[in-house]
């Protein structure tokens, strides 16, 4: 387990370089867009990435709360905070991407706004992990997250709803993509995708850590009755 | 009567005896809201024909934030005495507590509702071009949906640090597809449009929602 790791990392670094090149390089000038369109390159396969992200933190809740097993609870924790990373990377390569195509920094279409409301129930997810005392967070926690994965087709449905009565510019243009483009997209978002995982993987084996070291220590002040000057 | 529900009609009576004798939680709410309307009539004419436009959404404004000093004190009285602590570990269903809870809550915020909204008539001289009785149809289902989520997030953030501002930042982000139902079904029905797909949605939240409070509410109150 622990060499897969570089591996790993290396493997990831080169998806990630050769994921620019074609981005930046390789992929055809969209035509009506210019070179700006090049970010569709990252805004969509964040968007995808950080999607995957808060499905997995909802299966993790569902099973810390049906099996108690505390790897659960560490892999919802750490699939929240990436998802929000890369939920964050959409909502500002969003509006770096409207302002030279529409002259808007914000618009509140659906896709945006939808992906901003997402961005707030995982934020309240990560201030509730932040406020709640050790003992009962996974629990709280893991309820947290059913309830706001149960609100995702909601927000979907009623914000789509909501913005069709009044039809806004859609982002990205609809349509068939490009067949090279799409190649791209998908290369791009592999290369995410590994390096999420990676992030995930890292950020899990430094969690467990962490509380490896509180149980220790825990346990020492336990059995030290004259403290263990922590 | 079975237990579950001598449980719950009995937590309910004793919340609103008690509410009733001091009145705290509603005349705090009704003056904050009071309030919140006058702070907003300096943003904008509220006599104006436009205020018929934006009047949904800042009347919707003004009861959730009501209806969070309600939710703040929902469990404030049981933490004292360790009155929760003595529920937990009675053989009662938390599910009675909930209903009850919630319930006193909803009666609550709908007492304020019924206050507030002749002035809101008065201060921004509406007149609902719609059917009136769909804004009945929506108060009830939209204070449900608040009511419901709120008393489970109280419960929620009972034990973490800065309890009273916990509640509002978990509770709104998930209210967003509910208040977005709420306003605009307001909205619609105060300019004589169709608000059909709007209560069809608040319908399915509140359902959705209160089986998955109920589902989960057990497990929140024991957890430790």
């Amino acid at each position: 387990m622990k060499k897969a790791f570089p591996i790993l990392g290396v493997l990831t670094a080169v998806l990630l370089i050769y994921a620019l090149y074609m981005a930046l390089v390789w992929a055809p000038t969209e035509k009506t867009m210019g070179n700006v369109q090049r970010i569709f390159y990252y805004h969509v396969p964040s968007a995808w990435t950080a999607f995957i992200l808060f499905f997995v933190n909802f299966v993790a809740s569902v099973l810390y709360l049906i099996k108690r097993k505390p790897a659960a609870d560490i892999v919802a924790l750490v699939s929240a905070e990436v998802g929000v990373v890369f939920c964050t990377v959409v909502l500002v390569t969003g509006p770096i991407w409207a302002r030279p195509v529409w002259g808007i920094w914000w618009t509140w279409d659906m896709r945006l706004t939808s992906t901003l409301v997402l961005w707030l129930i995982y934020v309240s997810y990560l201030f509730l992990r932040r406020f709640s005392s050790s003992g009962q967070t996974p629990t709280l926690a893991a309820a947290l997250a059913v309830l706001g994965a149960l609100c995702v087709p909601f927000v979907y449905f009623s914000i789509w709803f909501f913005r069709t009565q009044h039809p806004q510019p859609v982002m990205g243009g609809g349509g068939s993509i490009d067949p090279r483009m799409l190649h791209v997209l998908l290369i791009n978002w592999l290369a995410f995708s590994c390096f999420a995982f990676l992030v995930c993987w890292s950020r899990y084996r430094l969690e467990k850590l962490q509380r490896d070291v509180d149980h220790a220590h825990a346990l020492a002040s336990l059995l030290d009755p004259r403290g263990s000057g922590r | 009567m079975s237990a579950p529900t001598g449980i719950t009609r009995a937590t309910l009576l004793k919340d609103l005896r008690l509410e009733w004798r001091s009145k705290d939680a509603i005349n705090s709410m009704l003056f904050f809201s009071l309030l919140v309307v006058v702070v907003f009539s300096f943003s904008f004419d509220p006599s104006a024909e436009e205020s018929r436009l934006i009047a949904g959404g800042l009347i919707w404004v003004a009861f959730l934030f009501a209806a969070v000093v309600a939710l703040n004190q929902t469990w404030a009285r049981e933490l004292r005495n360790q009155v929760l602590d003595a529920y937990r570990v009675s053989p009662a269903p938390a599910n009675s507590l909930f209903i009850a809870k919630t319930l006193g809550n909803f009666i609550f915020v709908t007492v304020l509702e019924a206050l507030m909204t002749p002035l809101f008539i008065v201060f921004y001289r509406l007149r609902a071009l719609g059917p009136a009785w769909q804004l009945l149809l929506v108060a009830v289902l939209g204070t449900w949906a608040l009511v419901v989520n709120g008393t489970f997030f109280a419960a929620m953030s009972l034990r973490t640090r800065s309890r009273e501002i916990m509640l509002p930042l978990l509770l709104f982000p998930i209210s967003i597809p509910a208040l977005l139902a709420m306003v605009q079904s307001t909205t619609a029905i105060l300019n004589g449009e169709g608000a059909r797909f709007w209560i069809v949605l608040l319908v399915t939240y509140d359902l959705v929602f209160t089986t998955v409070c109920l589902l989960l509410f057990e497990t929140v109150l024991n957890a430790e």
